[in-house]
């Protein structure tokens, strides 16, 4: 059995990173690790998705009703995934969405934050102001830090493995300031 | 030995250093393209790296390497091999010298491709071994090995990762990268080398000859294996066979089949000791076919008997569904959920500031009861815009429009294809709608780049894979060499001039080039180019929705009028949409 992690969001938001730095987490623990991308050109602002398997051999395949734990980056793309989440799993979503622009081209209602949530029925959530969280942290762009640290709770993986794994995937200079929006976040995953 | 978490494609370069490869050469294609764009950046390489201008040319490039005695590896994805078909149907008849792979990516769900195709049946067509690896380790492993397997029979050897292989990630375990000390030379051999009927014949005969101690290898090797654990058994191959081993019931045995050719004796080993057996593999029933051959009495399930769809990709959900199907038991239940209905889609778009949505929005004001051909890139995307007819393959964008244009469609047909694309495979089209006589308007949307696989440079960049600076082709010299006459270079972010440029290409006859230039704006943000952005006047604004419709995600539209949201590039073209005015440069406070 694995622990399995859904990362969604929208093409160059840095669900790959994310997993990355789960991925070298497990290495660090010496726990077997598999993960699945999505490349090529869905990345074009597309519905992008990674998946993450802690402690799993075989495949890279989460299948449907079966993830432990779902991050988003926009609140949209996490009514597309919530029917990943198993019963008794957990969803770590930024408030924030983007509205698809065929939206607008197509003169449809855009949604609100109340229709979206209450698309996610029981699923239990966690609602999180990524972006305030991350601009505390120094940087918009830490918002994927910020959320992994939220969810670092629920994550069979040691905090120091985590930090250790920020250290070694993200670039140089922006160690501190990661590092910084992880804490920021394990702060907000408590009192949301 | 050193373990790390890696993409599918990274283990699979390093495997390549670790055999100390002396050439890798390829053309980008999804999901191949991380695999040179890993070796392109190793520091101190020991070995070349190119990006090739097409897969026939990569192919014929690596085993020219080969024949001089040293290691190579050339690149693609699966439809990069029927360019590179020619060559491939006959480099098991000359055969090779130093290691020679083929690296084909398949594509099974068609993820990021015009096809469904399996690249296994083009190594049985060419007679050449096949490795297909299950796992990012084995895959890692394997090519490692491949070039030791080219190297014992003097043959290609194709390998064939799927997406789930190269766009996957694993822990890996890597063992130390080595440097060729390998020295080309060719040694002429015209009997080997030049395939006229009387040699060709008898390299017929020695390529056959060479098969089944092929078959014995892979069986001796341990590349194609089987478990027997019960009365059921299930033989699988690929990234389906992680599936099966993590959803198959413990007393069900499994053959895994690794490499190809199959030896049918070890297959019939295998089958004759079950009382029915199911075939899981994706694409083409390779083994679903040779097992057939051989079961003798015992049903073999799967493709062919409807068990297993021939389409699609596998993954863990599916593969209990079809053993559940086949009356096979297993390890979990999954309650199969989906997607809720009315969440609005999120398709993949061109982003703020491209310039092929500039293109497309002109193409469609001026040609207006027009047939628009177009091509494989990031354009393709256009079909949002209803300026994509037809998409079949590289650089058939020229040749369907000139193809029209015989037929006598009485319709104006104007074409777009990318500069990659048409240097690829679209010269020729243009060439042969200009001899013929065809009466149609080509544009090349020249990006500078070959964006949509991950911004490789190609020869119109004017810089190598490894980042050496070289004279950038001229677009317009090849034009008009290939007899076009009418070649005109515009930005479409200036919308005027390239408007009236299309107008002038409308009121002509023959064939008529124009060359859309303005570099991808991904480039640009990479190179901190930046313009500075846009925002509306909402007191000037009257919401006619007129930026909307351009479609470009920058604008939303909230109560009736327009904002230009912090993805604005700056490309300006809003500013010249508006028909009042609205939009200008923003003025920071």
């Amino acid at each position: 059995m694995s622990f399995d992690i859904m990362i969604v969001g929208i093409g160059g938001q840095g669900t790959i990173l994310t997993s990355n730095i789960i991925g070298r987490a497990c290495v660090i623990e010496g726990i077997p690790v598999r993960g699945a991308e999505t490349h090529g050109m869905a990345q074009r602002g597309g519905s992008v998705e990674s998946q993450i398997r802690i402690g799993q051999i075989f495949g890279p395949l989460i299948s449907p009703g079966n993830a432990d734990l779902i991050l988003s980056f926009d609140l949209l793309e996490t009514v597309r995934a919530a029917h990943w989440l198993k019963k008794e799993g957990e969803i770590f979503t930024s408030r924030e969405f983007v509205v698809p622009t065929s939206v607008y081209m197509q003169d449809y209602p855009a949604p609100d934050e109340h229709m979206l949530l209450s698309m996610l029925g029981e699923a239990c959530y966690i609602l999180l102001d990524t972006i305030k969280i991350a601009e505390e942290a120094g940087n918009v762009l830490t918002q994927n830090v910020v959320l992994l640290g939220a969810a670092s709770r629920k994550i069979p993986l040691s905090s120091e493995s985590l930090k250790q794994a920020i250290r070694e995937t993200v670039p140089k200079k922006t160690v501190d300031l990661n590092l910084k929006a992880f804490d920021l976040g394990v702060e907000a995953g408590k009192n949301p | 030995m050193v373990i790390q978490y890696l993409l599918g494609n990274e283990a699979i370069a390093h495997g390549c250093m670790e055999a100390a490869i002396d050439v890798a050469c390829g053309y980008p294609g999804t999901p191949s393209s991380e695999v040179i764009d890993t070796l392109r950046i190793v520091p101190d390489r020991a070995f070349k790296v190119e990006w090739s201008v097409n897969e026939k040319v990569a192919f014929e490039q690596a085993l020219a390497v080969s024949w001089c005695g040293l290691r190579s590896i050339c690149t693609m994805k699966h439809v990069g091999l029927n360019v590179a078909a020619d060559p491939l149907m006959v480099s098991g008849y000359t055969g090779t010298k130093g290691g020679f792979v083929i690296l084909s990516a398949d594509d099974p769900f068609a993820h990021s491709s015009q096809n469904e195709q399996d690249s296994r049946c083009y190594a049985r067509f060419a007679r050449i071994p096949c490795l297909d690896p299950s796992s990012i380790q084995e895959a890692h492993d394997m090519v490692r090995d491949a070039f030791e397997l080219s190297e014992k029979f003097s043959l290609p050897v194709l390998f064939r990762p799927t997406t789930r292989i190269c766009h996957s990630k694993s822990d890996v375990s890597l063992k130390d990268t080595r440097v060729s000390e390998r020295k080309a030379l060719f040694e002429k051999d015209p009997r080997q080398y030049v395939v006229i009927p009387a040699h060709t014949r008898l390299l017929h005969k020695l390529l056959n000859k060479k098969q089944p101690e092929i078959k014995r290898w892979l069986v001796d090797s341990g590349y194609n294996r089987f478990e027997i654990k019960g009365k059921t058994g299930i033989i699988c191959g690929g990234i389906a066979a992680s599936y099966v081993r993590e959803i198959a019931a413990p007393d069900t045995s499994i053959a895994i089949i690794g490499g190809y050719p199959i030896d049918e004796e070890w297959l019939c080993s295998f089958i004759s000791q079950h009382d029915k057996v199911l075939v899981i593999e994706e694409l083409a029933p390779v083994i679903e076919e040779t097992a057939r051959g051989v079961a003798g009495t015992v049903p073999v399930l799967g493709k062919i008997t409807g068990h297993v769809p021939f389409e699609g990709e596998m993954s863990p959900e599916r593969v209990m569904t079809y053993l559940k199907a086949a009356g096979f038991s297993t390890t979990k239940e999954y309650e199969i959920t989906s997607e809720p209905v009315a969440v609005p889609i999120r398709s993949p778009i061109l982003c703020a500031g491209c310039m092929h949505r500039t293109a497309m929005y002109a193409i469609r004001k001026v040609f207006k009861d027009a047939i628009y051909p177009s091509d494989i890139g990031c354009y393709t995307l256009g079909i949002q815009m209803g300026t994509v007819d037809t998409t079949i393959c590289m650089g058939a964008s020229i040749t369907v429009a000139s193809g029209m244009s015989l037929a006598g469609e009485s319709r104006d047909i104007i074409c777009t294809i990318g500069d990659s694309t048409f240097l690829h495979t679209g010269i020729q089209g243009l060439m042969n709608a200009v001899y013929n006589g065809a009466n149609i308007t080509v544009v090349i949307l020249d990006n500078r780049i070959t964006a949509m696989t991950g911004h490789q440079p190609n020869p119109n960049t004017g810089i190598t894979a490894c980042g050496d600076v070289v004279p950038a082709i001229s677009l317009e010299a090849i034009c008009r060499a290939c007899g076009a006459t009418f070649v005109e270079t515009v930005s479409p972010n200036d919308l005027v001039t390239f408007i009236n440029t299309l107008k002038e290409a409308k009121s002509k006859n023959g064939v008529k080039v124009i060359i859309a230039r303005q570099p991808c704006v991904i480039s640009e943000k990479r190179q901190k180019i930046s313009r500075g952005r846009y925002c509306v006047n909402h007191d000037t604004c009257i919401g006619c929705k007129a930026c909307i419709k351009f479609g470009c995600p920058a604008i939303e539209l909230h109560e009736g009028l327009a904002y230009i949201t912090n993805l604005c590039s700056g490309c300006g073209v809003c500013v010249q949409i508006c028909p009042v005015g609205a939009i200008g440069r923003e003025v920071k406070e």
